[in-house]
């Protein structure tokens, strides 16, 4: 009754390709984002920031990331978790070699290290699709394991292999409590969010979806698969590398390897998938569902009062992940995102039945 | 801008022609020493029975097919070699015989695909969406938005192609052909499936195109009286073969044309 888009006619080209041309959306999202941003901080204990609202922001990042190369350029992936890792260690070495260094640089840094790492390991694209990419981007996954593992420069030689930061700062501010990392990760991801929608509105996007929906019709366009596909690489790495610089440096603090590894990729690929291919908003949307349910299960039986051992509990916990994705993605093969949209349309309507 | 008329055509500045070109994929000869030329601002048809090697023909022009033998030579340019890449470069711009488009985007986004080409701005100017970059996508959208007025899909600016019927898809994918702004538009088959009163719009904007943006068409068809009416030009392929060259009603009394149409007695 109250999403209409009635009365609200586009006069200009501009206003017809604003990024949500309807004004509830746009109320919407600033509402949320006041609600992050002046709201939360009021009430949120440690636990929320640390193992909610840091990990689902983040993690998105590395979504939309993920997005951009599978979901609008259609390569698929499984080399997520080795790029974060290159995010994370190229901006642990410039902290520790460059110590000067603004906060925000180092993170950058660690985006475009992992971009130029991407780009390499993208190459492959060029000549092979589908399943075969994902098999040679899980050779790029292990290889990048061994890597940051067996070269010891990366690790700065520490003899546990593990590495860490601390007394983060930024512009003169200690980014000590959860609360500040909280809101440099969420200032991080909107920027970051707010381009990734503009690119894929623009004209690398549509590059990148011609490609994706069709290759050969986008050659006869003008678009060279070289360039689509490698950009794509390139962006997508960059949003990954830069989530995995600030997983490192704002998650964990302190990290091995094995934080990387290929469970870390799967983890970020199911929350494309269940999120929705294609879409900035599902790789949020997928990301609070995949942290959020686990968390959600091991609350439920101490909830109802069912006396359960913990190894008890965590095995459900699986049993019940699995069986919701596959319930899930039977239900709604396109993910979050278009129950989202589905649930808009009916709005529109509602509660009139025509 | 007024179509040249017939004589202006005979006498009109070749805009491409084949010559003597081959092509075969293994031992099956497609294409064999066929020659022919298509002039500036005519309706070119390649007609032929199936089989004919035209659609080939087309590959061949737009670079997906190498020929084993021959030469191409557009806009006075000479080539043996080619990628679909530089053919668009070059002004060649080309629909499919079964609809090509991008299914997961709208039809607007399919025909601002179409401008890819001619958008400079560069990553970092993109991913801001300010300025100059914002101001290139609305001057975009109005050269685009002119083609949608000219096909009349005005309704259907925002549904996703894939939800399109089918002769809207080819609509919209003449439209993105067009946004290329192309010298040479090859269109394959682009009536096929359709019922009478569809093929009539599609005729009427192949003939706009020709007229108003004096685009050089050729065009395989296999509707005789669609390519009677529309085209300036006709070759014949039969097997891979020129069999004849020349205006509509020539190749329509054409013996070689009429046997390989309706069958020779042996």
């Amino acid at each position: 009754m109250f999403y209409r888009e009635a009365g609200q006619f586009k006069t200009t080209y501009k206003a017809d390709q604003a990024i949500f041309p309807i004004v509830q959306d746009r109320w919407f999202v600033i509402g949320v984002l006041a609600f992050a941003v002046l709201i939360l901080p009021l009430f949120a204990n440690q636990y929320l920031y640390t193992e909610v609202l840091i990990p689902v922001l983040i993690l998105s990042l590395a979504a939309i990331g993920l997005n951009i190369l599978t979901g609008y350029c259609g390569q698929l992936s499984l080399g997520t978790g080795g790029f974060m890792a290159v995010g994370a260690y190229a901006a642990y070495n410039l902290a520790l070699r460059v110590p000067e260094t603004n906060l925000i640089v180092v993170f950058l840094f660690g985006g475009v290290m992992a971009m130029l790492v991407g780009v390499l390991f993208g190459i492959p694209s060029l000549r092979i699709k589908g399943f075969y990419l994902a098999v040679a981007t899980l050779a790029s996954q292990f290889f990048l394991e061994w890597a940051f593992a067996r070269v010891k420069w990366f690790t700065n030689y520490a003899p546990s292999g593990s590495v860490a930061v601390a007394n983060l700062e930024l512009f003169g501010i200690p980014i000590d409590t959860p609360m500040r990392k909280y809101l440099l990760v969420l200032f991080i991801v909107a920027v970051l969010a707010l381009a990734a929608k503009n690119l894929i509105r623009g004209r690398l996007g549509r590059m990148w979806m011609a490609t994706r929906d069709m290759d050969i019709a986008a050659e006869i366009i003008g678009i060279r698969p070289l360039h689509a596909k490698l950009s794509a690489f390139a962006v997508s790495s960059f949003y990954v590398g830069v989530a995995g610089a600030m997983w490192g440096f704002l998650r964990l603090g302190s990290w091995e390897p094995l934080a990387f590894d290929i469970n870390r990729s799967f983890q970020i690929l199911f929350m494309v998938i269940i999120g929705g291919l294609g879409s900035i908003l599902g790789s949020f949307l997928g990301a609070a569902f995949i942290v959020l349910l686990p968390i959600f299960l091991n609350q439920v039986p101490g909830l109802l009062g069912i006396p359960l051992s913990t190894a008890m509990v965590s095995h459900l916990e699986f049993m019940i992940f699995g069986a919701m994705i596959v319930f899930f993605l039977i239900v709604e093969p396109h993910g979050l995102a278009r129950l989202w949209a589905i649930a808009k349309e009916k709005l529109r309507l509602w509660p009139f039945p025509f | 801008m007024r179509a040249p008329a017939d004589s202006d055509i005979a006498a009109g500045e070749i805009l491409l022609s084949i010559e003597n070109v081959s092509l075969s994929f293994g031992g099956v000869r497609a294409i064999r020493d066929v020659s022919f030329d298509i002039k500036k601002g005519e309706v070119r048809a390649i007609i032929g029975p199936n089989g004919a090697g035209k659609t080939s023909m087309l590959n061949v022009i737009n670079g997906f097919y190498q020929p084993q033998q021959g030469r191409i030579t557009f806009k006075g340019e000479t080539r043996t070699k080619m990628r679909p890449y530089d053919a668009a470069h070059g002004g060649i711009a080309r629909t499919f015989q079964n609809v090509a488009l991008f299914k997961g985007m709208s039809a607007l986004d399919n025909i601002m695909a179409g401008r890819t080409l001619k958008m400079r701005r560069g990553l970092l100017w993109q991913l801001l969406r300010i300025g100059p970059a914002l101001n290139e996508e609305i001057v975009h959208r109005h050269r685009v938005e002119e083609i949608i007025d000219f096909l009349e899909i005005q309704a259907i600016r925002k549904v996703p192609v894939a939800r399109l019927p089918y002769g809207l898809q080819k609509r919209v994918e003449l439209g993105r052909a067009l946004a290329m702004e192309p010298d040479l538009l090859l269109l394959d088959e682009p009536m096929a499936g359709m019922n009478l009163e569809e093929k009539e719009d599609m005729s009427r904007f192949i003939i706009d195109v020709n007229d108003h943006f004096g685009t050089t068409i050729a065009l395989i068809e296999h509707d005789m009286g669609v390519v009677m009416d529309l085209s300036d030009r006709v070759v014949v392929l039969d097997h891979g073969v020129k069999i004849a060259d020349g205006t509509p009603d020539e190749v329509k009394r054409n013996q070689n044309v009429i046997d390989a149409y309706l069958g020779v007695a042996h």
